[in-house]
């Protein structure tokens, strides 16, 4: 068991600012998680070598893996912060900030683009309002399954990270807001509105720009079948341009 | 007038709802929240969503779920409001249906119902084991949908400081600060709807996220706004104890068989079954609390000696857990390692709920005219004890009600806030700037989360389960100390650039100030109803406390009156759940 926590943080004053690496020391105590070791860093900001600093600044709120704020790179890899326990980890534990995203100060980026990509695509089902009207359409628990898994994505940006495709010489959207797509458009109510989803799509740099590398389904920390939904998507705009072709 | 012009504070399922309904009714709304919606608490709402849709044939209607809803609050809740809400849940549920909820279904295609705590009724809702985000993110694609048609607005990470109040009392605006570029700016509303939710951090640890410090209220309470029922408290009675915080075990793991045991002589002894024959592992949340904590606590019972007790769901099909409960399952095996679907979980009760809140009126209208409370951070819904399931549709049917309110609200005034001298939004914008200049200049040597910390544990140990007037004074006393010391405050961190150290510090004297509203509130209180419990005073007392406690912030602290509750529909009567007694038919 060892006797102390290492941290190695990569740490930035602003968005423009130059980053640097500081390093803490935290007394070990077991079952630990990322977040405890920031929390008992903001009481007692000291890092390795003793000297007085500020406290580390990230996002977080659930802290149960449920809201996607707490996301950042740990030993490398893109994860929740809440859910990455100290003691499955190899020490020194490396922090960095989301790549793809830009910096705020520290661990805090901006996700902005993640919730935009989600209005272009319009995410959504339009009902005609919210006053009662009784139940939806029926929805059969087959499909139900696979739908809620694809709702459980919480706009994270794991998958962002990891995909080789979102990078500033490609205007692809990214996995997250095309598996959004593939559910409206599922969803009984929402399917009628799926053309104007899968052209808003391609206008928005859609499934076409994917690589398959399939890096964002191993990156997702819900397991959500992001590759699959790609494909779905990729065939659904297949037969839509089949069908405005015979149309035409 | 033209458009009413509405802020939201708040981006959670209260929030979002109000921002929806006052955009129907006509108005244009600026949404101002501390987390981006999609990251709102209400996405850790387990179990599911309480209305008596009645899809699987057991006859439950929404006149049960309403005297079961006041039952379960132990009479303390104004019934009015509680009725219009349960008789609107199953609307409530529908509507979410057709904004594209991915809720369980029955074989049949219609939306499958489970069981949980206060009622043999199956009456909850649905979506695996994480149906609170999918209800939060119904919403926040509405309102995407609101922002792309140009009618709403939605700001974050913004912080509220202050609202704007004028000579008349009346509220012509509010006071935020951008969290990253630190910049304090007044706005201009006809009207403003608090969201803000529950204020758990109080207690150190929670199931509540890190955001539910409770400051928004606690700020506008030193503004003068009444604060009611501050001391009841819900403890959950099953969560995962943790470093960082507690995280909850949904009770609807209990509404799909899950069992409550320990060993006793040997064997295994389901001690609420016992005691509880006509519900079992359903009591409500206080009780079962309470009796965890007797069977640990004075019994000393708890697995290994410790405070825990488990929560067993292994004898149940792992199919059948992973499709109704995946998400929380997957999440105790993630922290604790084990596999709830082989073994019993270890659980203990945590505090999770804020019962009390914002003083509101019918119309969700705090005691400040111009400012509208819905959601957690009001007091209206839970009496003294919540139900499980009916967190988020009260919240919804609150947001609703307070979007509609509020429209209405704008409508009667007679200048808009158009209209009003700009020198009453520069003199409240200074005081916050003042406010934040003043604690950037803290040189002292406490370290404002050391304080919290300490608030916190004083709070978790004195005033949840089981609450003493000595110990409550005590509190009280530790709390005043701590205002004491909040004054040798050093900030360390005084970057002009997303700083989170100046707005926590800010957040801590909300706390405290909140805080003693809560301890005084429950020291006065010398009965036990609900989750407010005192072994001194075991019994309900309805001649001297069936009333709601307003606290009204003071310099020298809380002072607090109290006001006759609503009970024109159903007689109190004495609340057991060893027998059949939580629904009444009438002849």
């Amino acid at each position: 068991m060892p006797n102390d926590i290492h941290l190695r943080i990569k740490r930035q004053a602003t968005s423009t600012a130059e980053s640097y690496w500081e390093e803490f020391k935290l007394p070990y105590r077991p079952r630990q998680n990322i977040i405890s070791c920031l929390m008992e860093i903001r009481r007692n900001p000291v890092n390795a070598a003793g000297k007085r600093t500020t406290a580390v600044v990230w996002e977080c709120n659930c802290l149960e893996e449920v809201c996607g704020a707490c996301t950042m790179v740990i030993n490398g890899r893109p994860r929740q912060a809440c859910s990455a326990l100290v003691d499955k980890l190899s020490q020194p534990l490396t922090l960095e900030p989301l790549r793809k995203f830009p910096v705020y100060r520290d661990l805090m980026i901006d996700r902005q683009v993640m919730f935009d990509n989600l209005r272009r695509v319009r995410a959504w089902i339009d009902i005609d309002g919210s006053y009662p009207v009784g139940p939806g359409p029926r929805v059969f628990e087959k499909t139900r399954l696979w739908a809620y898994e694809l709702s459980r994505c919480m706009t994270c940006g794991c998958c962002m990270h990891a995909c080789p495709q979102v990078n500033s010489r490609s205007s692809f959207i990214g996995p997250a807001a095309v598996a959004q797509v593939r559910l409206m458009n599922v969803h009984p109510t929402g399917s009628l509105q799926a053309d104007e989803r899968l052209a808003a799509l391609i206008r928005a740099g859609g499934a076409s720009e994917c690589g398959n590398a399939q890096n964002c389904q191993k990156a997702c920390p819900k397991n959500i079948p992001l590759v699959t939904s790609i494909a779905d998507i990729n065939r659904q705009l297949t037969v839509r341009g089949l069908l405005g072709w015979l149309r035409s | 007038m033209s458009k009413p012009n509405i802020i939201v504070v708040g981006g959670g399922s209260a929030g979002l709802m109000a921002t929806i309904k006052a955009v129907e009714k006509g108005a244009t709304v600026k949404v101002f929240s501390l987390v981006p919606p999609k990251r709102s608490h209400s996405a850790c709402a387990q179990g599911g969503i309480n209305g008596a849709i009645n899809t699987i044939g057991e006859g439950d209607s929404p006149e049960n779920h309403f005297q079961e809803t006041i039952y379960g609050g132990d009479f303390l809740a104004n019934q009015t409001l509680v009725r219009d809400f349960c008789y609107a849940a199953a609307d409530i549920i529908y509507m979410y249906d057709r904004m594209g909820v991915t809720f369980n279904r029955t074989p049949e295609g219609l939306i499958d119902l489970r069981g949980a705590g206060g009622t043999k009724f199956h009456r909850v809702a649905f979506a695996g084991g994480t149906t609170g985000q999918q209800l939060l993110y119904a919403l926040d694609e509405q309102v995407r949908k609101l922002e792309e048609q140009r009618l709403v607005e939605v700001f974050y990470p913004w912080d509220l400081m202050a609202s704007v109040i004028d000579e008349g009392g009346v509220c012509r605006g509010v006071v935020l600060q951008n969290m990253i570029t630190m910049e304090i700016k007044a706005f201009a509303a006809d009207a403003v709807i608090i969201a803000t939710g529950g204020l758990g951090y109080i207690f150190g640890k929670s199931t509540n996220g890190i955001a539910n410090t409770g400051s928004a209220v606690g700020g506008l309470y030193q503004q003068g706004l009444q604060y009611a029922n501050g001391e009841f408290i819900q403890i959950h009675p099953t969560a995962i104890p943790g470093d960082d915080k507690n995280r909850l075990m949904s009770e609807t793991c209990r509404g799909e068989g899950g069992r409550i045991w320990v060993y006793k002589d040997g064997k295994p002894w389901y001690f609420l079954e016992e005691w509880y024959p006509a519900y079992g592992n359903l009591v409500p949340r206080d009780i079962a609390t309470r009796a965890i904590f007797k069977v640990c606590v004075e019994m000393g019972l708890g697995i290994d000696g410790e405070n825990k007790v488990y929560l067993d769901l292994s004898h149940l099909d792992p199919d059948y857990l992973q499709r109704r409960l995946g998400g929380i399952l997957d999440m105790y095996q993630i922290f604790v390692g084990d596999d709830p679907k082989k073994v019993p979980m270890q659980i203990f009760p945590t505090v999770h709920f804020t019962m009390g809140g914002l003083w509101v009126d019918f119309q969700q209208m705090t005691s400040v005219p111009g400012i509208f409370a819905a959601g957690e951070c009001d007091y209206q819904y839970h009496g003294a004890n919540r139900l499980g399931g009916n967190g988020i549709p009260a919240c919804t049917f609150a947001g609703d009600l307070a979007g509609r309110s509020a429209v209405e609200y704008c409508k009667s005034l007679s200048k808009g806030s158009d209209a009003v001298s700009t020198a009453l939004f520069e003199r409240e914008k200074k005081r916050c700037e003042d406010w934040d200049a003043n604690i950037r200049r803290m040189n002292g040597t406490e370290n404002p989360y050391k304080l919290h910390q300490e608030m916190g544990e004083w709070m978790n140990n004195n005033v949840t389960v089981i609450r003493y007037n000595d110990r409550l004074k005590a509190t009280d006393e530790k709390l005043c100390e701590l205002i004491e010391r909040y004054g040798n405050i050093g900030i360390e961190d005084n970057a002009a650039w997303t700083n989170q150290v100046v707005p926590f510090t800010r957040h801590l004297w909300n706390m405290l100030q909140l805080s003693r509203a809560i301890t005084l509130g429950a020291l006065q209180r010398n009965e036990s109803r609900g989750a407010h419990y005192k072994p001194d005073y075991p019994e309900r007392d309805d001649v001297n406390w069936l009333k709601t406690t307003i606290a009204c912030y003071t310099a020298a602290g809380p002072q607090l009156s109290y006001q006759e509750v609503d009970t024109s529909l159903i007689k109190p009567r004495p609340r057991r759940y060893d027998v059949d007694k939580a629904v009444v038919t009438h002849a």
